[in-house]
């Protein structure tokens, strides 16, 4: 079953087996697609658009993509990455991200992948949306300041019975995450862990578990996102 | 002539605080004895390092620290890029507001209510509830701005502030025209 | 409330896939969803509740708040600003003493502004209580809002007497009207019902699908792939059921083309439907109705019954042996997006309509994972012509790659606006004259979605290979400020019905709207402009059609009519944040004033 194939990124030859993820089959041969709504092993949704990449030339998503045999993929051209740096730009102008106090910072993934491309301002205007940060839930406090609505936490953080505690609410600029009341204050410490540590930015907290590690030792210190798996 | 244009002056740099901390300039302390290097590279103009109050000369180099919270803020932001060839953006408020900007979710009300009468910190000892107010004293813009939303900047140097190796790195190659070396490990927004 | 909502759960079988259905229902009902119903709601179906409130919210006419007794939708299209809109507004808001987003302290009226409803051919108007109301001028809205304060039901304010062709019926009884302008072979009268689903049960499914294979026949929604390769592909898909979706969502503002046709000819429709069934092997079908047109629904119900009991829908369709398909209608509850093909399915089952990733297409998994089609409410009755006439006939329609006809809605500044069916390949002029349209400033073709044109492109086509479109045609009169009155309202539409879920979508269009309103206030330079172009081709990056077209309003316009944009730009700078001192000091200079009159006062 396991049907091996071959295709290029960036015109060099990769292998994989197929209907593998590109962001995965990307990453077995040490290339490193940028991701933020991602989480390996659970369905995709391209949400955030970072790893757009170009398949045949048709602009798509890694995450979201099968490879298959002879598929030609476009991945660090100057138009990918200025469209992934305007994408993390948008992040940033869209919320209120504070890194200078924010727990998750050194941690973080759009930092991070910020970092990797250098982003210094962002080409569109600070929208300094007012959002509100709720602390009511017992194990954690969501900050809508800086959530870039990913749905990692929809997707990955389910009840028992396979019911929601996260969900969008609302669409358009007004989209959110909701925290269902109920389900928040049963939820296992292990699942509020989970649901913390899949957050990519600083917008679910563990409550009474922040600036454990300090600086110079957080995971985006010293080396830039992606590293650990190019070759 | 040809003679003169040899003995080029040295380039000139003038550094200001608007809504800042001072952070980034005790950061450019920071570079340590590299600042007798910085000092034989270049002339310090208008600096918060030095005392001199205004600008006195066409300045190569302004740095600026901080973002605009005040009519002031602005003046003094808009007379630098009068005057400086090249404007720098130095670190966080400069760039995007900093901590003073997370008043921009508020009026100015609400936030000179909670400031002066209904913070913990301030029951007790406002009896009569006065918000001070002067006519010397600026007047607050609407919210705090970024620099470059309200001139142009040339450069942007992130940090919170940013590490003396980035300033050094960065300063020292603008001066020569040279490019920075870009390293990772100084490249942060905290 | 606990009796009536079990008997609507009930209704559904307590099926967590029919949630909209059973959100619709309670939200009739109650005039709202509330915590309680929410919770109630949440708890039967055995979902969270913010599984509930994720669909809830997203649909316009859903709400977690009362609406009033009486809620008033008033559309907020382009062409309704065209027409009076602003002044029928504040007869609104004078009459019932409420602004819009808002319920009247009595808790009577609530009035809400709403996308396009599909009555661009007779603005303003507007929905009340499922009831639509054309034409608006403040006089009639004066009388309206008395009325319902005097208890009056809506149904009785049409007192301005009911519309054309079947609106008239009692069943309907609607003040809309059809405006059938230009007949082709789709609207015409020749319609004999049952006769193609006689001629297909003589045929086998490949037979029908290569009959209209050869007709060259594309969809009709706007993007046009080739419909027999869609039934194709749904026919060799592996699947346990396959499905047939009707798409009657058409929220392209400016169309209203399906309106037409299902009040009409809906047997048409339906027909269309069950052909489809046939050659894709399908056993049900679902007409997802906007639910701007749930006026109708009662009309549409009575013709599947009567179609039911000609044996078109049923088992053995009209005695052949295991052609067994039929049809139900499931509404949406107010989100343009719907109409692309897989947030349709998502919606229908119950969820956010958010389009899909693909791969898989729906032809593979569509509603429910199973094989599905989602075909336009034209293609569907056009096909049911071709299966009768033959796809040679139909080819020699139109051009070679747009064959047959195209229903055209026709608003805006002109003197007959309605439907055309028109043979592909007219060029705008010709249409222009057609419709009676003079001093012409611009022709949005395609809606929103589509292209703003000037007149040195009135030469080109409408086709699929030239000027594209769904059927929407906006004339824009010389008269008007088209960067205000049309651009800055076609973006506000797409910011409002972005499903939020794609970043630059969500995030983008709004930053180039502000971009456009800078220039519009005075603030422009000429690097807005280089920006607005940039910004837009980021959004390419976006998921489906909405994300990737909602630039266009700005882009095309800023192509063809750029002029209009450097008008705005004080002496051609290049450069200026827009930041403004004496604007920024304002609320801080008035603030210290009243602070040194206290002081003063002390």
């Amino acid at each position: 079953m396991n049907e091996l194939v071959n295709f290029t990124i960036d015109k060099k030859e990769c292998m994989s087996t197929k209907g593998k993820y590109l962001v995965d089959a990307a990453a077995e041969n040490g290339i490193y697609i940028p991701t933020l709504c991602n989480i390996t092993g659970i369905q995709p949704r391209g949400a955030c658009r970072l790893c757009t990449v170009k398949v045949n030339g048709k602009l798509t998503t890694a995450c979201t993509t099968p490879v298959y045999n002879n598929m030609e993929v476009e991945n660090e051209s100057p138009e990918l990455q200025d469209l992934r740096k305007s994408i993390i730009e948008l992040m940033f102008a869209d919320g209120n991200h504070y890194c200078p106090y924010c727990e998750k910072s050194g941690d973080c993934e759009l930092q991070a992948i910020a970092y990797r491309y250098r982003v210094t301002v962002p080409r569109f205007p600070y929208s300094f949306p007012k959002r509100e940060i709720e602390a009511g839930h017992p194990l954690l406090a969501k900050d809508h300041n800086r959530c870039i609505l990913c749905k990692r936490c929809i997707k990955a953080v389910k009840d028992d019975d396979g019911r929601s505690i996260f969900a969008f609410a609302r669409r358009s600029h007004k989209l959110t995450i909701s925290v269902d009341t109920r389900l928040s204050h049963v939820m296992s410490p292990e699942k509020a862990a989970y649901a913390a540590e899949i957050c990519p930015v600083g917008a679910i907290l563990l409550k009474g578990a922040a600036f454990k590690k300090p600086i110079g030792e957080r995971k985006y210190d010293k080396k830039p996102i992606g590293t650990e798996l190019e070759m | 002539m040809k003679n003169s244009s040899h003995i080029k002056s040295k380039p000139v740099i003038a550094t200001t605080s608007l809504a800042g901390c001072f952070g980034c300039h005790m950061s450019l302390l920071d570079i340590d004895e590299r600042i007798l290097q910085l000092a034989e590279l270049v002339e310090f103009d208008k600096s918060p390092i030095n005392d001199i109050k205004k600008i006195s000369r066409p300045v190569d180099f302004g740095l600026i620290e901080g973002g605009c919270c005040n009519s002031e803020n602005v003046e003094v932001l808009r007379h630098f890029r009068d005057n400086c060839k090249y404007l720098v953006s130095v670190g966080e408020c400069a760039m995007m507001g900093g901590l003073p900007a997370m008043r921009n979710q508020l009026s100015i009300r609400e936030c000179l209510e909670e400031a002066y009468l209904n913070s913990p910190s301030v029951q007790g000892c406002n009896e009569e509830g006065i918000i001070p107010s002067d006519d010397e004293l600026p007047i607050l813009l609407n919210k705090v701005y970024p620099c470059h939303e309200i001139v142009k900047i040339d450069y942007f140097i992130p940090g919170c502030p940013p590490r003396a190796d980035l300033l050094w790195d960065v300063l020292t190659s603008l001066i020569l025209g040279t490019s920075p070396k870009d390293q990772y490990s100084v490249f942060k927004y905290d | 409330m606990i009796n009536s909502l079990n008997s609507i759960i009930n209704k559904y079988d307590a099926d967590p896939t029919r949630l909209m259905d059973i959100l619709i229902d309670v939200q009739h009902k109650y005039d709202c969803i509330s915590d309680e119903a929410v919770t109630f709601l949440a708890d039967k179906l055995n979902l969270s509740e913010v599984d509930i409130e994720q669909t809830l919210s997203f649909y316009h006419f859903l709400s977690k708040e009362t609406r009033g007794k009486y809620t008033v939708y008033l559309n907020n299209s382009a062409v309704a600003g065209m027409f009076g809109r602003e002044a029928v507004a504040k007869a609104f808001e004078e009459t019932s003493g409420c602004r819009f987003g808002e319920v009247s302290s009595d808790g009577l009226i609530g009035l809400f502004d709403t996308s396009c409803i599909g009555m661009n051919d007779q603005e303003p108007a507007a929905i009340i209580n499922g009831t639509v109301f054309t034409r608006l001028t403040p006089f009639r809205v004066r009388e309206i809002v008395n009325g319902l304060r005097k208890g009056l039901d809506p149904v009785d304010l049409q007192d301005v007497g009911l519309g054309d062709g079947n609106n008239n019926l009692d069943i309907i009884g609607a003040v809309v009207n059809n405006n059938i302008m230009k007949i082709g072979p789709v609207l015409s009268r020749d319609y004999k019902p049952g006769e193609a689903i006689r001629k297909i049960i003589q045929m086998s499914p490949e037979e029908v699908i290569r009959e209209v294979k050869h007709s060259n026949i594309r969809g009709r929604g706007g993007a046009g792939f080739p419909t027999a390769l869609k039934w194709e592909f749904c026919r060799n898909a592996p699947g346990s059921k396959r499905y047939i979706f009707c798409n009657a969502d058409e929220g392209e503002p400016g169309t209203f083309k399906d309106r037409v046709i299902l009040t009409e000819l809906p047997l048409l429709l339906f027909e269309g439907m069950v052909v489809s069934g046939y050659a894709v092997g399908a056993e049900e079908g679902i007409l997802y109705l906007r639910y701007e047109y749930k006026y109708l629904q009662k009309f549409l119900e009575s013709i599947l019954k009567m179609a039911r009991r000609m044996r078109y829908l049923g088992k053995n369709i009209l005695g052949k042996e295991g052609f067994h398909f039929d049809i139900r209608i499931q509404f949406g509850a107010g989100a343009y997006v719907c109409g692309e093909e897989s947030a349709l399915i998502e919606s229908a089952e119950g969820k956010r309509g958010e389009p899909r990733d693909r791969p898989p297409f729906p032809v593979e998994k569509g509603y429910l994972n199973q094989p599905t089609v989602v075909n336009n409410v034209e293609t569907l009755c056009a096909a049911v012509k071709v299966v009768l006439k033959g796809g040679e006939w139909y080819r020699k329609l139109g051009t070679h790659d747009s064959t047959g006809t195209k229903l055209l809605s026709v608003s805006g500044d002109c003197r007959f606006p309605g439907v055309y069916e028109v043979e592909w390949g007219f060029n705008v002029s010709q249409i222009l004259e057609m419709v009676g349209a003079e001093e012409v400033q611009a022709v949005q073709v395609g809606g929103p979605s589509g292209t703003c044109v000037g007149p040195e492109d009135f030469n080109r086509t409408l086709c699929y290979t030239d000027l594209a479109t769904g059927g929407s045609l906006i004339i824009i009169g010389k008269n008007r400020d088209l960067l205000r009155d049309i651009v800055l309202n076609f973006t506000d539409f797409f910011i409002e019905e972005s499903c939020g879920s794609c970043t630059p979508c969500r995030v983008l269009t709004v930053m180039m709207r502000d971009k456009l309103q800078k220039i519009l206030d005075g603030k422009g330079c000429s690097k807005d402009l280089e920006d607005l172009e940039d910004w837009g081709k980021l959004m390419r990056a976006n998921r489906c059609g909405l994300g990737h077209t909602a630039p266009n309003p700005i882009l095309t316009s800023l192509k063809n009519f750029r002029h209009l944009y450097e008008g705005l730009i004080p002496g051609k700078r290049g450069f200026d944040t827009g930041f403004r001192m004496e604007e920024a000091l304002a609320e801080g200079r008035s603030l210290r004033l009243e602070q040194l009159k206290l002081q003063d006062h002390e």
